[in-house]
């Protein structure tokens, strides 16, 4: 099993966090991973991104051109990474805010509407954690449990009261891409 | 112990400590600065001493005085940073102390790029500064592998009373990935009996210098130093080599670089064309021998040498082939990072040429 995967949105959509908790998750489940993030100056204003990797075999190369997944939150994300896409892979868009359609027919893709599933919770912080769902119901790459674990590591005990709201927005954003 | 995820810069840190540092003088410079934010934040609490110098030739200097009274030592920038300390490390290595410097990689000439480069290997493998020196070089492609060479790293560096450079590019820095500390064997270290720790009569002074007014002095020093390499070189030299037995193309390159050869391997292998890689964890010394050996196989035909850079080890690595057979380079300077795509098109374009 390898996934090798591409989050990309612009600085405060929490894209690098979304990215460390699936690397947490793995490294919880005795994965190989390895989380990189983009830290030019991109990071102040255009688009922000890591690449991702959970593997059973040791990691080869951090730095993913080609990807099996990208996760795409804002627009400029999808213009930059859709190319990036493996054949056969998958592509994450955030359908709140990118009105565009995927144009590759080689890919499955899927329309989170993060935003709203976000709003609809009451919080608008939790937009990633609705497309992290989403990605995990796609991928099932690590276990929905290894991520609220990553999570309450990330926050602490005081902070541990977000973490039905986190999983909420976990598995509404699931359920978004059920048919 | 359990694994933790951590930044490729906070394990270094983290590493040092464990490995008995106790000073750590620096200044800020992108991207390695995590380094110097986790030792402010660690350093008290085991009773080190932290300090943001005034300058990267300050920092250098502490490092120089500290290690001159016996400490475990270390500084660490990033490339423009190790520029400014090179009148320093020159004088470390005359006046023949241990210390630990860590380089965080970035695009150069110049003040460059804040991204990850591979441009400083000729600085750190030839010597930098001036004179005949040279320091251990170890060049991690993991953060894990970066903890267990930070240890190695103060160890060589008291062994044998000369600098140790732990070499790596901005994405080693900057990467998280899962790190175990573990128990690392006390090794048999000598004494340091030449350290300037406070003359109370009961034996010689001691004095730190690196100057040598006499002719036949300064050639003394030199030879013991020149001695010292020839002993590191016969002993030190740590390599990996990967997928190499009977492979018909042999890929050489270091850090993160080699592990997206690896990748790129990994495409050649479905395309049924088994590549090896050599990876040097010492860039000085250079595994030469080792890879003559790996070369002189009849199954293999050419060599690729692949790095952030105009093709700097790529010429250590043309000295120790001796041009017994083609040696090709893919790269760039600056601070462009190839794809595993890139280099998989690069090998096959080599293979049918």
């Amino acid at each position: 099993m390898l996934w090798t995967n591409i989050f990309a949105g612009f600085g405060g959509q929490g894209v690098l966090l979304i990215g460390q908790l699936l690397a947490y998750a793995g490294m919880y489940e005795g994965k190989n991973v390895s989380w990189l993030p983009s830290y030019g100056p991109e990071m102040r204003g255009g688009t922000a991104n890591c690449s991702v990797v959970v593997s059973d075999e040791p990691v080869a190369s951090p730095c993913i051109s080609m990807a099996n997944c990208v996760i795409a939150m804002n627009r400029p994300s999808l213009d930059k990474f859709e190319a990036n896409v493996l054949p056969g892979g998958k592509l994450f868009i955030n359908s709140s805010i990118i009105d565009k359609k995927a144009t590759r027919t080689d890919i499955d893709v899927y329309y989170v509407p993060c935003n709203e599933i976000a709003d609809a919770l009451g919080n608008p912080k939790v937009g990633n954690m609705a497309m992290l769902g989403a990605y995990l119901e796609a991928t099932k790459a690590v276990e929905v449990q290894s991520v609220l674990d990553a999570l309450l590591y990330k926050l602490g005990e005081k902070k541990a009261h977000l973490i039905p709201l986190n999983r909420e927005a976990i598995e509404k954003g699931a359920e978004s891409i059920r048919k | 112990m359990a694994k933790k995820l951590m930044k490729g810069c906070e394990a270094i840190a983290e590493a040092a400590i464990q490995a008995g540092c106790r000073y750590f003088f620096g200044y800020p410079i992108t991207p390695q600065n995590d380094i110097p934010e986790y030792m402010a934040a660690r350093m008290p609490k085991v009773g080190g001493c932290f300090l943001q110098a005034e300058s990267e030739v300050a920092a250098i200097n502490m490092v120089y005085g500290a290690a001159g009274a016996g400490a475990r030592v270390m500084t660490s920038s990033s490339s423009p940073g190790v520029s400014l300390k090179q009148e320093g490390i020159s004088y470390i290595a005359g006046a023949e102390l241990p210390c630990v410097i860590c380089n965080m990689m970035r695009g150069g000439p110049g003040l460059g790029s804040i991204q990850p480069s591979q441009g400083d290997y000729f600085q750190a493998t030839k010597g930098g500064g001036h004179g005949d020196y040279h320091m251990i070089v170890l060049a991690p492609s993991s953060v894990q592998e970066a903890v267990d060479l930070m240890h190695n790293a103060f160890d060589l560096a008291d062994q044998y009373r000369t600098p140790v450079m732990l070499l790596a590019d901005g994405i080693i820095g900057q990467m998280m990935e899962p790190v175990e500390f573990h128990e690392f064997e006390q090794k048999q270290l000598p004494n340091k009996d030449w350290a300037a720790t406070g003359w109370k009569g009961d034996r010689p002074r001691n004095i730190i210098n690196s100057l040598y007014i006499e002719v036949d002095e300064l050639q003394e020093m030199n030879d013991r130093l020149q001695a010292r390499y020839d002993e590191i070189t016969e002993k030190e030299v740590m390599v990996e080599k990967y997928n190499t037995e009977g492979a018909e193309i042999i890929v050489c390159a270091y850090g993160t670089v080699a592990r997206i050869c690896k990748s790129a391997i990994a495409l050649c292998a479905e395309k049924g064309v088994k590549v090896g890689l050599v990876r040097p964890i010492t860039i000085w010394p250079f595994p030469a021998k080792e890879l003559r050996e790996v070369m002189a196989q009849d199954s293999v035909k050419k060599e690729i040498t692949v790095e952030i850079s105009a093709g700097q080890m790529h010429e250590d690595v043309c000295l120790a082939i001796a041009g017994k057979k083609p040696c090709t380079f893919y790269g760039k300077p600056g601070s462009y990072t190839p794809t595993t795509e890139e280099i998989a098109e690069f090998i096959m374009k080599v293979r049918e040429a």
